[in-house]
């Protein structure tokens, strides 16, 4: 199950844990994978560490030229993109009443905007193949809000709105679309807090424990796998049991 | 038959996996030929690629038989 060879994917963000996690996954099941970040060397890195296979795109989604032009890169470096993972995601915390417009703006650019410009390049190919996966990264936040993230909140409760469209649009060609909504997830973000500040999270999940990015990873393979065919429009919860929705 | 008229004929025939026959200047994309409105989008882009030339969307959507697109293509190509 869950086979990939001869696949190609796009996983955008794949400098953060969770984003390299998923192209590490998708690449041992026997997927080409490109990754794209705005580090190179972190990219670099992880290609060495995966070997062959895999395609290093360094992309800025603030920047709109650059979003232009990464589906078609990856195309052209793989022949074809059947995976497109829109992981990448940007905060910039802070209470409404003190939210610049910039901030707002940057998060919806980065998280929401790109992901559907992403999204529209991806489905042409998709729809000419009848073949397609695209898999959004949103968050528990989307769903549950939270205090000091109304940008991201919106940014992710967007993607999840749009997901559902798309899977409408796209389903009778064969292409899916679906979301992963992350808990807590144990990252270099997580590591900085202290004990306690970690105690107080935990303490609110059911499973007792932070997730980890394979956790998340797990559940982008088996939405890129064609076993989850009959699986659109919808978002998986991966997050321990913080939020049963 | 015009050169525009046989390039049209064979896009249609590939996208919609119809007989060759059945895509007469008449038919109707989505009634004559089981065109969804995702084909018909498909075929707009196809078209676009093709010859070169944008398609708006208030034009696409007058674009109903094969007649219509080999006459838009005709007239934006000139």
């Amino acid at each position: 199950m869950f086979d990939l060879s001869g696949k190609t994917a796009l996983v955008t963000g794949a400098t953060g844990g969770i984003g390299a996690a998923i192209a590490r996954v998708l690449h041992r099941q026997g997927a080409s994978v490109a990754i794209s970040g705005t580090r190179a060397e972190v990219l670099e890195a992880l290609k060495a560490e995966l070997g062959e296979r895999v395609h290093v795109l360094a992309c800025n989604l603030g920047k709109s030229e650059e979003v232009e032009k990464l589906v078609p890169a990856a195309e052209a470096a793989m022949g074809s993109l059947d995976i497109l993972v829109n992981n990448a995601g940007i905060t910039r915390d802070g209470l409404a009443m003190r939210m610049k417009d910039e901030d707002w703006a940057q998060v919806l650019d980065v998280n929401l905007t790109a992901a559907f410009r992403l999204s529209r390049a991806a489905m042409r190919g998709m729809m000419k193949r009848r073949f397609g996966r695209i898999i959004g990264i949103t968050s528990v936040v989307g769903v549950t809000g939270n205090a000091g993230q109304a940008n991201y909140a919106a940014s992710k409760a967007g993607m999840i709105g749009m997901t559902k469209a798309l899977a409408q649009e796209l389903a009778s060609r064969n292409v899916t679309v679906n979301c992963i909504a992350p808990g807590f997830i144990a990252t270099p973000m997580t590591d900085a807090l202290n004990d306690k500040q970690k105690e107080a999270i935990i303490a609110k999940v059911p499973a007792g424990r932070l997730g980890t990015s394979d956790d998340v990873a797990a559940a982008a393979l088996y939405l890129a796998s064609a076993e989850a065919a009959y699986m659109t429009g919808q978002t998986l919860h991966v997050n321990g049991g913080m939020a049963m929705i | 038959m015009s050169d525009v008229a046989e390039r049209v004929k064979k896009i249609v025939v590939e996208h919609l996996g119809v007989d060759a026959e059945k895509v007469n200047p008449e038919a109707s994309f989505i009634d004559d030929l089981g065109a969804d409105s995702l084909d018909t989008v498909e075929l707009v882009m196809a078209f676009e690629e093709e010859f070169g030339i944008e398609i708006p969307d208030d034009a696409a959507e007058t674009i109903q038989t094969v007649g219509d697109a080999v006459k838009f293509i005709e007239k934006s190509a000139a």
